[in-house]
């Protein structure tokens, strides 16, 4: 790679910031990790709970096989080592929101090895300027539920809707160097996992978050010493945190002080990071292996069933509607991205295809051209996205195939779709009902050229007289006159005959 | 005529399937027996509608002609260990008195699908840590045997399952569950004179029973015969989807494959077992079992389990270490004792309530299991244990290369006295010696009646067996039974 590295500048010189990301994804599935709750966002309080997830004398933890197959899938998407032998191990400390005293983890076992994640950091050219990206493991493990401290004066509430909800968390190496490569690590890494199906991926909603881990150093020196920044829930906000906690460090450091090891938060408002808690205060979680669970073995055939489940992956896709569809790299990469964008482009030129009676080579760029000018830019307007389109892909392909058979030119094409914007009615209805078909009648295109030439004397003598640049005038006065709706090839053909008299 | 609550678990049951008499007559029969036994303490809650209903049940079908469950109207006593739908289940520790769970664990569930019913909760050690029944919240469990002599020291019932124990000397109870962890079936049932049976670790379920240390944790029955032990462990038994240490495999018809015979069976004499200071009395037990096993046909073999005595103390650390964690969820949040003082904080709130909650061993348990666990000593210990209780298992897979069963005594003395050993935690660990190491290998193990020590008390014989042979333990336990011929019962003073 041949971008120019990311450097800090400081009084004494340059300084490089090294970063590594934990991320928390919460694992797609109907159930819990180890009992059968229900784990829907934004459920009643404590109406999503098992007897089991609030911890009763008695209960036992059953690992939910979805939540397994799940994070398999997730190692194997980021070509990992599946770890056919893992275990949980109990991390102990007391909280209001976590029921059993203990989160259920995988601390000496994880499920899934050491694997890897291709960042790009040209969107325009996405193979320019690619980087690996080490992951270190991802493991499965209980979240804990919610204290909610706004519902009375003096109490805390808790709500264990969440507690026992899987999650998996993938910790990547200290691979990262730049803000940049951190919001691409973490882009592609929750594109990978919609595409997987493994996790929504909604940092919004507390799907997905990441602890970030930030230390600097001079270049080429030494690891420095890290601080961890809990929580942070956007892609924008972690690149924020690793710009201003290197900034700090580097502060600190040329001021002559010492990075502590510690737990920081991040502060959205006021643009900083805060102390949490220091290594001291850090607490003895006393792991030891879960004595109520055996350990996970997988067999062969379970692995086996994970692989052929996995999806096409982005980059994968990338190269296919590059290499096969003919796409423009820089179309192929924002196709690609995310999950719902390719699966709405593959329904789109699926059923062009289809309509038109084409292979999808031949119907691809026109397919990809509409959705990324005309229907992003229509989105964009209404403040949608892609998942909430008043038009479908159905009706898409109906408007592209008006447009591929000469049916309607170009320009009508938009209007078209601005009317099926406003009334959801399909393209052929609008034109028929409209009466906007191009018309491909000479007779009459040929009575309007007759018309314009005759109200365009001077025009008519100097383009005889040389000044062929006045085509184009003839054309619009012509188009104008029939309300856009004539071929366009035939007012050409027919255009030229008549001016050369 | 006779006293029904003189008779066991088969003859119950069968004189309930014969009309010899009623369901609900045993039952009346035995809750009389409970109501006037108080002086003994051995239950916490008394159940007589629970027994009364399933009498009545069992009563009903009989009438109908129909087919009668397997323990159709016998009614048994339940450690109040075990999670009671509606019915107080508290572990013996203040941490939950008045605690009433929603659900039923598997175990008890079975026991009520085969048409038992419930005489009540049975005392035991708080949290089932203990070996005497005297951490209990509720009060010591008195043992109804004395010594003789005119000696009325009030004896240990052995524990943790002392309620179990006593109510079924003193014909309460004609069996009832217990639980073992590192002995706390076989001790109590050695130290009462009556039959008890720890199954392979995973025979039993132990979803909804309240945890003392998950790897270890073991249900099984104990009664006063052999075959009521076989029956109501087929009764307990199997695979429960929600446990995931439960081994998935049917359960034996047991009490049908009872027998005497131990021709063609090896017996290991393991030497390690005789410990120092052990009594006269307790060896001299030890070799009229080797004598009754011999006269059913088994050929007697020493064999070596050269790590025996590093079991006790790996079992102190695996025992509390998993302890400390499995009690950090009585925390006064969400259920149980809470103590909150105003202005008490969050930190405040669980060390007023866990201080008031748990009793004194509990509280020692969780502090050595805290630590076993803790940074920088976690390998000292807790690896280290764990390493020992793997080369513990292997002991016994190389003597089973050498024979089919082992015969041991079940405690190093008879039953002591209340107060006896209760300052000095060590001494009382030393109780589990015999019973500990097969607990460390989830074997199971069963103690069996031999006869009475010179006071007057009884002592006991153990039974380990390979994993999953219940049939051979029960069998030699069988034998056993047969030749001892123990018939002594504690005169009622209660």
């Amino acid at each position: 790679m041949t971008e120019a590295a990311y450097r800090i500048q400081g009084d004494t010189g340059e300084w490089e910031v090294v970063i590594g990301l934990e991320v928390h994804a919460q694992v797609t599935s109907n159930a819990k990790l180890f009992s059968g709750a229900a784990t829907a966002f934004g459920a009643e309080p404590n109406s999503q709970v098992s007897l089991i997830d609030a911890a009763m004398p008695g209960m036992l933890p059953t690992p939910n096989r979805e939540c397994i197959r799940q994070a398999v899938r997730t190692g194997m998407a980021i070509g990992a080592v599946i770890n056919k032998y893992s275990r949980f191990d109990r991390k102990n400390y007391f909280y209001a929101d976590l029921p059993q005293g203990y989160q259920i983890s995988q601390l000496f076992h994880p499920i899934v090895g050491e694997g890897q994640i291709e960042i790009s950091l040209d969107e325009k050219d996405p193979e320019a300027f690619t980087k690996t990206i080490g992951i270190e493991r991802i493991h499965v493990e209980q979240d804990a539920g919610k204290l909610m401290h706004d519902q009375h004066p003096t109490r805390s509430y808790v709500d264990l809707n969440r507690a026992g909800v899987a999650l998996m968390e993938i910790v990547s190496k200290p691979d990262m160097r730049s803000p940049q490569e951190a919001g691409a690590y973490l882009s592609k890494l929750r594109a990978i996992l919609r595409y997987v199906g493994s996790c929504d991926g909604n940092m919004d909603q507390g799907s997905m978050r990441a602890d970030v881990n930030v230390s600097v150093r001079k270049p080429g020196a030494e690891f420095g010493t890290r601080t961890e920044t809990k929580n942070v829930n956007s892609v924008r906000f972690v690149m924020q945190t690793v710009e201003v906690e290197a900034r700090r460090q580097v502060e600190v450091l040329e001021a002559g002080g010492k990075i502590v090891q510690e737990t920081r938060l991040f502060d959205p408002d006021r643009g900083e990071t805060r102390s949490m808690r220091s290594k001291e205060d850090a607490h003895d979680y006393r792991y030891f292996p879960d004595p109520d669970l055996l350990p996970l073995e997988l067999d062969d055939s379970f692995l086996e069933e994970c692989r052929a489940s996995l999806p096409e992956l982005p980059d994968a896709k990338r190269r296919r509607y590059e290499q096969a569809l003919g796409l423009t790299a820089y179309n192929a990469a924002v196709l690609t991205a995310d999950a719902d964008t390719a699966r709405w482009f593959e329904a789109l030129l699926a059923e062009s295809a289809r309509v038109q009676g084409k292979g999808e080579q031949e119907v691809a760029r026109a397919a990809a051209n509409w959705l990324l000018s005309d229907l992003y830019g229509a989105l964009n307007k209404l403040g949608k996205d892609l998942g909430e389109s008043p038009v479908s892909p159905v009706q898409g392909a109906e408007l592209l195939a008006l447009v591929a058979d000469g049916t309607i030119s170009g320009p009508l094409a938009k209007q078209v779709f601005e009317i099926m914007l406003e009334t959801g009615d399909s393209a052929p209805k609008i034109v028929e009902d409209r009466g906007l078909k191009q018309t491909s009648d000479t007779g009459a295109i040929e009575a309007v050229i007759a018309e314009v030439l005759a109200k365009n004397p001077g025009q008519l003598e100097q383009y005889r007289g040389g000044k062929e640049a006045l085509f184009g005038f003839f054309v619009g006065q012509t188009m104008k006159a029939m309300a856009g709706k004539a071929n366009p090839a035939v007012v050409n053909e027919l255009l030229k005959k008549a001016l050369a008299g | 005529m006779t006293d029904v609550t003189d008779l066991g678990i088969a003859q119950l049951r069968d004189g309930i399937r014969a009309g010899t008499f009623s369901a609900r007559e045993v039952a009346d029969a035995f809750i009389v027996k409970v109501s006037k036994a108080k002086a003994l303490n051995a239950f916490i809650v008394e159940t007589p509608d629970h027994a009364i209903a399933a009498a009545k049940d069992a009563d009903a079908a009989r009438a109908a002609g129909e087919t009668l469950k397997p323990l159709a109207g016998v009614p048994i006593g339940m450690k109040d260990l075990f999670a009671t739908k509606g019915v107080q289940t508290t572990a013996a520790s203040h941490m939950l008195e008045g605690f009433k769970p929603v659900y039923e664990s598997t175990v008890s569930q079975r026991l009520w699908d085969a048409g038992a019913g419930m005489l009540g909760k049975l005392n035991l050690d708080q949290f089932a840590m203990g070996s005497s029944n005297e951490t209990s919240y509720f009060g010591n469990v008195i043992s109804p045997w004395r010594r003789g002599g005119g000696d009325n020291a009030p004896l240990a019932p052995g524990g943790s399952s002392g309620g179990s124990s006593a109510a079924i000397a003193a014909r309460l109870v004609p069996g009832a569950t217990g639980t073992d962890t590192g002995g706390s079936i076989r001790q109590p049932a050695a130290f009462v004179g009556i039959s008890g049976i720890k199954p392979t670790y995973g025979r039993c379920s132990r979803w909804g029973v309240v945890a003392f240390a998950s790897s270890l944790d073991q249900a099984g029955p104990m009664a006063r015969s052999v075959q009521d032990c076989a029956i109501l462990l087929e009764n307990m038994a199997g695979f429960d989807p929600k446990d995931s240490t439960s081994l998935e495999l049917a359960v034996p018809k047991w009490e049908a494959g009872l027998s005497s015979s131990l021709r063609g069976k090896k017996i290991g004499i393991p030497k390690e077992y005789r410990v120092d200071g052990m009594p006269a009395e307790i060896e001299a037990l030890w070799q009229q079992g080797i004598d009754w096993v011999k006269d059913a046909g088994a050929e007697v073999v020493e064999v070596s389990l050269p790590h025996t005595k590093y079991a006790l103390p790996a079992y102190y650390i695996i025992a509390p270490a998993e302890a400390s964690s499995n009690l950090a969820r009585y925390d006064g949040v969400r259920y149980g004792l809470r103590e909150l003082a105003d202005g008490q904080n969050l930190q405040e709130m669980y060390a007023s309530t866990r201080a008031a909650g748990f009793g004194d061993e509990v509280k020692r348990r969780i502090l050595i299991g805290t630590y076993v666990l803790s940074a920088g000593f976690y390998d000292a210990y807790y690896t280290q244990a764990q390493k020992v209780r793997t080369l513990i298992a292997r002991d016994f897979d190389n003597a089973w290369m050498e024979c089919d069963l082992l015969l041991t005594p079940t405690a190093p003395s008879a039953a002591f006295a209340l107060g006896e050993k209760s300052a000095d935690p060590l001494a009382m660990y030393l109780n589990d010696v015999f019973t500990v190491p097969s607990s460390l290998a989830g074997l199971p193990a069963m103690s069996v009646p031999g006869g009475l020590d010179k006071a007057g008390l009884p002592l006991g014989l153990q039974i380990i067996g390979k994993p999953l042979d219940e049939q051979g333990v029960l069998n030699a336990g069988l034998a056993i039974e047969e030749r001892a011929g123990f018939t002594a019962r504690p005169e009622s003073w209660w």
